[in-house]
């Protein structure tokens, strides 16, 4: 189970994780990330048959707040951060290639 | 002045409390302090001079006029660069939030400051509290008071560092894998991880949501219990906060614990554990002993720890942890888009998927990178179920063992950290050795279980050396009593103070 991560997984993850990588970088996230999962791999020597899988530390079970409107943040207290606005949003680069 | 600096948070409290020092008087102290040292320590990220003599002065002019103030009136305290303020910055270290204004303030942040806690700055932390030495940082080194050639550990180092300089009264930390708990050990001060839900998250920035808490650093118990008191509680902000009552921590922890019984794991005391630190522990349990307690060795079989033939080592609970950790991670460092907040690229761009890619290798170290695409790797199609379902059971086994434990015992008694402050730079290169720093702390964040690191004395060398005290959920209280008994009798509270002083 314990997989090598190569060039092409390095790119691929990273591509998933939004993460541009440099070429030069592959090559060392690829050794490093091989090392760590051989490490975890570890997991594989324990039997957990019939173990109910625990995904928070203190279980907590339908917690539900009053459905009641609060303050929330003005638009220019939300917008104050963003690296570029238009108005009251948030302007990004075009997401639609119009071109064709 | 600089007795002022010495005092623990207690005695500053009740000193104000009383009239017998100003609020201004002590501000001013502190910042003092911090001209003076903080070149050579690198505590802050950021501090908050004229607020915090302001903040002083409104409260002795409340104390002048016969006003009632709040239990930490007047007291300087300091928060991880991670828990948002709505004044100054909140960077976590990182260059994707080096001019991040927060638009409101961690739920903790408004508790001690309705307490009266002057807030002094915010401290120098691993980027998003990812690594054990506070290494990891975009902004500085921050260095240990007790030998600046050393690390403070992480990622509250700065917290730590703060707190045992005398650069601030006491801090406040998150932990994660052992981030509050690993630093107070290395720089000889007090920290404290709560139950899992016994502090609310709302306002810290999110790593690792299940892991994830806010605790105090402090120079000895009854502060912590002063700071826990303060910011405990249940917050209809943060979904997973414990709606159980906030006990007052002081009111008995003079009192010793009678008939204490100490559990002593015995997977945490085999060959990987140094001898000097060995020898603390077996020490402190003497001196429990001594005071009535007994001591009996339970075991946590899946929190073990092996010793490879080249003297690697290994521990199911840190294996379990990195699957955890970075899935968690993965999905919540998702929001660092370039788009809402933070670092954006400067240089051009194709599309907005080029925009977030370029915007997050710029922004992102490489640490935070590693984790983002480790967790992003075992949530994968394909992979889930070999890691992180797999994880997830071996987590509830980590628990089981710990329930099992504390049917024998009241609290159990470890080591904090495999070695004392080690040197800068002395583990950058190797990611896993790194981890290793975490091996005794990690196991409580996947139990969700409260524990404290106190000083259990110093090596040959004049490194302090800690040690942890881990209780059932929800049994803070327990642990501050039982590590009270312990420092008023060894006398290694406020240890920074006494060395400074002697």
């Amino acid at each position: 189970m314990p997989q090598k991560i190569d060039n092409e997984l390095v790119r691929h993850i990273a591509k998933l994780g939004r993460i541009e990588l440099a070429d030069e970088q592959v090559g060392t996230f690829g050794r490093q990330l091989s090392a760590i999962l051989d490490y975890v791999g570890k997991l594989q020597e324990l039997n957990t048959d019939g173990i109910e899988p625990m995904a928070h530390a203190v279980e907590l079970r339908n917690v539900l707040a009053d459905d009641s409107p609060g303050e929330s943040l003005k638009p220019d207290q939300a917008l104050a951060n963003a690296p570029q606005r238009d108005g009251d949003f948030f302007a990004v680069p075009k997401v639609i290639d119009d071109s064709q | 002045m600089s007795g002022i600096t010495n005092l623990t948070a207690c005695e500053t409290a009740s000193a104000i409390a009383a009239g017998k020092l100003s609020a201004v008087d002590v501000a001013k102290a502190y910042l003092a302090a911090i001209e003076r040292l903080e070149p050579a320590i690198c505590a802050y990220n950021e501090v908050f001079a004229d607020r915090a003599m302001d903040q002083a002065r409104q409260i002795d002019a409340a104390i002048s006029r016969g006003e009632s103030v709040g239990p930490l009136a007047g007291v300087p305290v300091a928060l991880k660069d991670n828990i948002c303020t709505d004044f100054g910055r909140t960077t976590c270290s990182s260059k994707i939030l080096a001019n991040f204004h927060s638009p409101y303030s961690a739920c903790v942040a408004e508790k001690l400051l309705a307490a009266g806690a002057v807030i002094l700055g915010k401290t120098n932390l691993d980027e998003f509290a990812m690594g054990s030495s506070t290494e990891n940082s975009a902004t500085r080194t921050t260095r240990n008071p007790w030998d600046t050639s050393r690390v403070p550990g992480g990622s509250s180092g700065g917290s730590a560092a703060a707190v045992s300089a005398g650069l601030a009264a006491a801090a406040m930390g998150s932990d994660t894998g052992g981030s509050i708990r690993q630093p107070a050990g290395l720089c000889g001060v007090v920290g404290l991880k709560p139950t899992y839900g016994r502090v609310s998250r709302y306002g810290l920035v999110a790593y690792g949501s299940s892991l994830d808490q806010i605790g105090p650093i402090t120079r000895d118990a009854a502060d912590c219990a002063l700071l826990l008191r303060a910011i405990a509680g249940h917050d209809s902000r943060d979904s997973t906060s414990l709606p159980a009552d906030v006990p007052d921590y002081l009111a008995e922890l003079e009192t010793p614990l009678k008939n204490l019984r100490i559990g002593l794991p015995k997977e945490f005391f085999g060959q990987a554990l140094d001898s000097e630190i060995r020898s603390a522990i077996d020490k402190a349990v003497g001196t429990y002993k001594s005071l009535g307690a007994t001591a009996v060795e339970v075991s946590l079989p899946h929190s073990r720890i092996d010793v490879g033939p080249g003297g690697q080592l290994s521990s199911y609970a840190v294996a379990c942890y990195y699957i955890v950790a970075t899935a968690e991670a993965s999905s919540n460092l998702a929001r660092y888009d370039g788009a809402h907040y933070g670092h954006r690229t400067a240089g051009p761009v194709k599309d907005i998927i080029d925009m977030y890619s370029k915007s997050r290798a710029e922004g992102f170290g490489d640490e935070v990178k590693r984790r983002i695409m480790l967790g992003t790797y075992v949530l994968s199609s394909g992979y889930y179920d070999a890691y992180y379902l797999k994880a997830m059971k071996v987590r509830r086994l980590i628990k089981n063992d710990f329930d099992e434990a504390f049917k024998s015992c009241d609290a159990l008694i470890c080591p904090t950290s495999p070695t004392t402050a080690f040197k800068l730079g002395e583990k950058t290169a190797d990611p896993i050795q790194m981890y290793l720093a975490d091996i005794y702390t990690i196991s409580l964040n996947l139990a969700g279980l409260p524990g404290v690191s106190i000083p259990a004395g110093l090596s040959a060398s004049g490194l302090p050396i800690g040690m942890q005290l881990v209780g059932p959920v929800l049994s803070e209280g327990t642990l501050l009593r039982a590590a009270r008994m312990f420092e008023k009798t060894s006398g290694t509270c406020n240890l920074m103070a006494k060395m400074v002083q002697s």
